[in-house]
């Protein structure tokens, strides 16, 4: 700190919401993907959680809409440096998922449709945290906003809601993901700005 | 043009973080792709100054030489390209995202390889136009790389059809083959990159080779 941007003013916002450090607030909702965006139709979509001893719980996707779902509103912000406040979701929380899964896990490592991957601790995607969100803003949500079901799990930066979810890996030790691998954090909480290996 | 005292180097396709401080300690940050190979401690951004922009009417009009800036970087470990990478190369680039896409052709010339490439770069006009006399009038040292411009809204004289959007017939014709297996760069507008990163799936190329770089205006 100490530097200044001589002549430099800034547009600052009227509103008085706290936005975590190094982030600024968009109307918008930017969309950031490593590669092309993939289509899964419904009928082949399924969500599996595998535990670290290999057993698996799989949800088609009628069954994913027939579990009890949640409309959280939350604010969400991207390593990027935007954030979207009050952003509305549905989606199934991660404790009803979880309900009867039996694990000593600590670790978990979430996969997508088309490789992408991300991984967090399995502590992070209970308690109220996390949900498999189907519907943005009260409409479908779209592909390229991660369609047809993303993890949402908004107290990390939002490469950790990853589009496209296919499943949930159970893991005894932490195993770094795609943007992980590439030089970001490994858990990225935007309150203490963890946005790449080292913050 | 920015000095870094101890840059350590940088890949082609990475960016840095800017981040701007006024007076009363407001700060704002924003990234900027990398426009050139690594130079020693000099570092080489193309901005493109935005009209209602925070950020970019700043470092287009009003920061001057000997100006401190705060930087962050190198980020990005996966938009990138190695000049040790053998493969044919199609970049993609729509507007100010053809900064990257330069960075890697320029990081090719300077270490004076021949790995074959290919770039499609769709604007609007031949005004907007980024780094015009390399492209429209290469060096020797650039042989092996060629230039296809798409316009969407207005065309220089004599071209020989109306301005368009980028269709799956530049692609093709502009391209590589699926069988070349090319690592592809897509880099632009979202709706852009989708809708290119699109075509290239239908023309058969393999997603896994295919890298993509959404940006443009924050609205911020």
């Amino acid at each position: 700190m100490g530097i200044f941007s001589p002549g430099f003013r800034g547009r600052r916002r009227a509103g008085g919401e706290q936005l975590p450090p190094g982030q600024y607030l968009t109307e918008d909702f930017p969309v950031l993907s490593a590669g092309p965006t993939p289509r899964v139709p419904l009928e082949q979509w399924e969500f599996v959680v595998t535990t670290e001893t290999g057993q698996a719980v799989r949800w088609s996707w009628p069954d994913l809409l027939a579990l009890p779902s949640e409309t959280p509103t939350v604010d969400i912000h991207c390593v990027t440096k935007w954030s979207k406040l009050g952003t509305a979701w549905r989606g199934v929380s991660l404790d009803v998922l979880m309900a009867g899964v039996e694990t000593a896990a600590d670790f978990a490592l979430v996969h997508s449709y088309g490789g992408y991957t991300t991984n967090l601790p399995l502590e992070d995607l209970l308690d109220g945290q996390a949900w498999i969100a189907y519907e943005y803003d009260g409409a479908e949500l779209a592909p390229v906003h991660g369609g047809p079901a993303r993890l949402l799990v908004p107290h990390l930066y939002f490469w950790k809601s990853a589009k496209w979810v296919r499943g949930i890996e159970m893991l005894l030790e932490d195993e770094p993901g795609f943007w992980e691998s590439a030089g970001y954090h490994d858990y990225g909480d935007p309150w203490r700005e963890q946005r790449y290996q080292g913050d | 043009m920015l000095d870094v005292p101890g840059w350590p180097g940088h890949l082609a396709g990475q960016h840095v973080d800017v981040r701007l401080t006024a007076a009363d300690g407001y700060s704002t940050q924003r990234s900027y792709s990398l426009a050139a190979p690594t130079n020693g401690d000099r570092l080489e951004l193309t901005v493109q100054k935005l009209a209602d922009g925070e950020v970019s009417p700043y470092l287009a009009d009003v920061l001057s030489a000997g100006d401190p800036v705060e930087i962050r970087g190198p980020v990005g470990g996966w938009f990138v390209w190695r000049s040790t990478d053998t493969e044919p190369v199609l970049l993609v680039g729509g507007g100010s995202g053809i900064v990257p896409l330069m960075a890697i052709v320029r990081t090719r010339r300077a270490a004076g390889i021949r790995t074959p490439v290919r770039l499609i770069y769709s604007v609007r006009s031949p005004a907007d136009v980024y780094y015009g006399d390399e492209l429209r009038r290469p060096s020797r040292a650039d042989d092996g790389v060629d230039v296809t411009f798409v316009y969407t809204r207005a065309t220089p004289a004599q071209w020989p059809e109306p301005p368009r959007r980028i269709a799956i017939a530049d692609l093709e014709a502009g391209g590589w083959p699926p069988d070349f297996e090319p690592s592809c760069f897509v880099c632009g507008p979202t709706g852009f990159v989708e809708v290119v990163a699109d075509m290239l799936v239908a023309l058969g190329h393999d997603p896994r080779r295919i890298k993509t770089e959404r940006f443009g205006p924050t609205g911020g």
